[in-house]
């Protein structure tokens, strides 16, 4: 028999979003927070460069033009109610995490440091502003620590190395979600009065990735089978600057720093393409344009890498530093100690002395489960879903649109993680305990014990393997509809092919060969979603860029995407070739027009 | 390249007692330990268990024993780790299942030196407290930990008594201790100055040679000690 856990709210998942949110919520109601992993193990810990805040400690700024860079960098697919509650809250936010005791750098002044990243400007797109506040090149990892040590303050209740597998829904309301104990592979429901799913991203559907082995959108794909929509899922982040084949990333505060971009004939390229920002464009356009690069056989020695050169040397006579200043390499070693130090162990390249080969790796899920403001989950009719909330790379907002901008996603976990913490309590103090289905737990435990006992002839690395290979290959940067058409044949093909896998470990302590097949299962599902709403959208727009529809449409696209499964609520992975809805949501304009977008 | 990998292997569902599993694997000497072992569990035996997530260095989840040595198998390459491998788990944890260790004694420590900022007093304005670039580096290096546990299961002191606190839990009390920001210093001091607390360190040095972050371990240690001597933090 599981074990049965009754908190007003639960949490699932521990990163910048999860932990945010456990703060908030239990100050006022009962919160536990359930993870796979151990909190301070989550992906937030690699989040490099910042994150932004118009507290305009280096030279002027506003909210506002945080707000705008948002949008255009979002390429107006941003809901703009959405942009500037992450624009305003991000100053308020960024003080609390300080108050927290955040180590943030410090200006002579002793005030927070700020620096220069992709997309952020000053004056509506003039010219590149310092908004970023940071901790070297681990402000990532300082977030989640101290969010941790704050928990640990306050007491949250937390259940580590819990896997949830299944939402618990109830007449249409969440009422908690069904977890796997790892290390006694023991069932557990959390009774819940709201449950926020804070789970992350899904990078993992991806060969070249920047992403944790873990994420691979379990929480997601869970929403998904219980008949959810998702949102945008078409609109993945390829960050640009991913050490070469490794995937692993290198911050773009190397180039808030003044890093350049090279390519092959030894050119500095994005001059041509965004002659004001240069290589502080935004994420989206600079991948684009390393690929254009290499196509055209401008890659270094031929291949499919360029050059991310942050030499002082090479700042020094490009004056491409902050505000033009000279750097020295003793300030590059300080501000950029962990990237430099990736470089090193991985490449063995040290990049004081020599540029290091790059290329875009799978980095961001702009889209995800769709939410409000207050981070309320939607049904596919814009209903919300009682008792069920989404914040962090999980959710969509939608802040960030067809492209999200460097440091924003930083915000998004502090900003939403906060807003559903508090929402998920408010919530939770006026309602009642839904009632709990009988045997709630039973579908997936069945599937799992199914798993369990697989004994065909599929080992699980190798179908997740060609399914990465399916994504990087078809679904990337360039998309076209032939590609796509394939990937969908070959996710099919796969799925029918997970239904024959075959497990060694039968036991129940630490099973995690059978969490990964789970989790495989889970990716397939998500890709595609992903590669079906890619398929759909036929412009291009932000991260999605089709060769066979180059332009963006605003008459005809300028609207979110909804999918969401035809078979149905349960617990089992969406069978090959079931059938996808689709529906539209219309963005919500405001103040800033959608224009063109140049740099 | 073919890399001989041998590890030690227990399932307490399954063995008695420890045993060695002897694998070969063909792997690129750019590729890390981890991928070796991944490749191991991915399409050898689905049986063998081990912890990683993030595989570069900044999850803190894949700390074992390489060649005698604690480290990240996430962020050692097989060119510098050999063609023969020896991989166990961390040692002073108890063994749940292979690599798998019962990290909870290791979280009980690093609870117990109170590891956050205490200070209730905001600035009246609501902005930032400020504090000079010397004040923040006075501390910052030991913010670098990833609670990784290669330093605190290398120490001998650990090994004789694992209800020492241990090097993690004293780099995460000097943090807080040092910080200008902070209020607590003289109940986290008071904590580490008892039986189970720094003096117990025998400066070893085997927890600086394990940090896979570079953290001056042994010399923070020593700056508590220090603290705890004189009465003084400075």
């Amino acid at each position: 028999m599981p074990t049965i856990h009754q908190f007003d709210t639960v949490i699932i998942g521990a990163g910048g979003a999860g932990l945010m949110a456990a703060l908030h919520a239990s100050r006022s109601v009962s919160t536990a927070v359930v993870s796979k992993l151990y909190p301070t193990r989550s992906h937030t810990g690699a989040a490099q460069g910042g994150i932004a805040a118009a507290l305009a400690n280096m030279e002027p700024d506003s909210w506002e033009w945080h707000m705008f860079d948002t949008i255009k960098g979002g390429d107006y697919l941003v809901d703009q109610d959405a942009a500037e509650v992450l624009a305003r809250d991000a100053i308020e936010a960024v003080l609390e995490l300080e108050h927290m005791g955040l180590p943030f750098d410090r200006t002579p002044e002793g005030r927070i440091e700020q620096r220069r990243f992709g997309g952020h400007t000053a004056n509506f797109g003039e010219r590149p502003v310092m908004r970023s506040c940071k901790a070297a090149d681990r402000t990532g990892h300082m977030i989640l620590q101290t969010l941790y040590q704050q928990c640990i303050k306050n007491k949250v209740n937390f259940y580590d190395e819990f896997f949830v597998a299944d939402l618990i829904m109830d007449g249409g309301a969440c009422v908690g979600c069904i977890a796997i104990e790892i290390a006694t592979g023991e069932m557990h429901i959390f009774h819940a009065k709201s449950v926020i799913v804070a789970s992350g991203g899904f990078g993992k559907i991806f060969k070249v990735t920047s992403n944790a082995h873990t994420l691979t959108g379990d929480a997601v794909a869970a929403v998904w089978r219980r008949g959810l929509p998702l949102q945008d899922m078409e609109f993945y982040q390829f960050h640009p600057t991913g050490i070469y084949k490794m995937g692993i990333l290198l911050s773009e505060a190397a180039r808030g720093e003044g890093a350049v971009l090279i390519n092959g004939k030894g050119e500095r390229f994005m001059e041509h393409y965004a002659p004001t920002v240069k290589d502080l464009a935004p994420r989206d356009m600079i991948s684009q344009y390393i690929q254009t690069e290499i196509r055209a056989g401008r890659g270094v020695n031929g291949l499919d890498y360029v050059h991310m050169d942050f030499r002082p040397e090479t700042i020094n006579r490009y004056r491409s530093g902050p505000g033009g200043r000279t750097v020295t390499a003793e300030h590059i070693s300080k501000t950029l100690p962990d990237i430099t130090d990736f470089a090193r162990v991985y490449m063995g390249i040290d990049p004081l002395l020599e540029p290091v080969p790059i290329q875009p790796t799978a980095h961001y899920a702009m889209g995800g489960i769709p939410t409000d403001n207050d981070t309320r989950v939607l049904d596919a009719n814009g209903r919300v879903v009682p008792g069920l909330y989404a914040a962090g790379e999980c959710a969509c907002v939608s802040v960030h649109g067809a492209n999200r901008l460097g440091t924003n996603s930083l915000v998004d976990l502090v900003v939403f993680g906060r807003r559903g913490g508090r929402a998920a309590a408010e919530y939770a103090k006026s309602a009642v305990f839904g009632s709990l289905p009988a045997e709630p737990h039973a579908e997936i435990t069945a599937e799992l014990d199914q798993l369990r006992n697989a004994s065909g002839s599929e080992r699980p690395a190798q179908l997740r393997a060609e399914l990465q290979n399916t994504m990087t290959d078809l679904v990337g940067v360039f998309r076209n509809a032939k590609d796509m058409q394939q990937a969908l044949v070959n996710i099919a093909e796969l799925k029918q092919r997970y239904s024959d896998v075959r497990i060694d470990d039968r036991g129940k302590i630490f099973n995690s060969e059978l969490l990964e097949t789970f989790e495989v299962g889970c990716l397939l599902d998500v890709a595609e979603a992903t590669a079906a709403s890619a398929l759909r959208r036929t412009e291009s727009r932000g991260g999605h860029s089709r060769e066979d529809f180059p332009k963006r449409s605003d008459a005809q696209w300028l609207k979110h995407t909804l999918v969401s499964r035809s078979a149905g609520s349960g617990a089992k992975p969406t069978p090959a070739g079931a059938q996808l809805n689709f529906a539209d949501r219309p963005v919500r304009l405001g103040r800033f027009e959608p224009k063109e977008r140049t740099y | 390249m073919n890399v001989h990998l041998k590890i030690k292997r227990f399932n307490p569902e399954r063995d008695t007692a420890a045993w060695w599993g002897d694998y070969d694997v063909e792997v690129e000497p750019t590729d890390r330990v981890l991928d070796a072992l991944k490749k191991i569990k991915w399409f050898q035996d689905g049986t063998f268990n081990l912890r990683s997530s993030c595989a570069h260095g900044v999850c803190g989840s894949d700390a074992m024993r390489i060649n005698g040595r604690n480290q990240l198998a996430c962020k050692l390459l097989i060119r510098d780790a050999g063609a023969s491998i020896t991989i166990e788990p961390l040692h002073g944890l108890r063994v749940i299942k292979d690599l798998i260790v019962d990290m909870e004694p290791f979280f009980e420590h690093y609870r117990s030196v109170m590891p956050f900022l205490v200070n209730n007093e905001v600035p009246a304005d609501g902005r930032e407290r400020t504090q000079s670039v010397a004040e923040q580096e006075r501390f910052v290096e030991g913010t670098k930990c990833i609670l990784c546990a290669a330093c605190t299961t290398s120490c001998p002191s650990f090994w004789a008594n694992d209800k020492y606190v241990g090097p993690a839990a004293i780099v995460q009390a000097h943090r807080f201790v040092f910080d200008s920001r902070d209020r607590a210093a003289s109940e986290r001091l008071e904590v580490l100055n008892s039986q189970m607390g720094v003096w117990r360190c025998r400066t070893a040095f085997n927890c600086t040679n394990a940090c896979p972050r570079d953290i001056p371990v042994t010399r923070i240690i020593g700056e508590v000690k220090r603290a705890l001597t004189t009465g003084r933090i400075d």
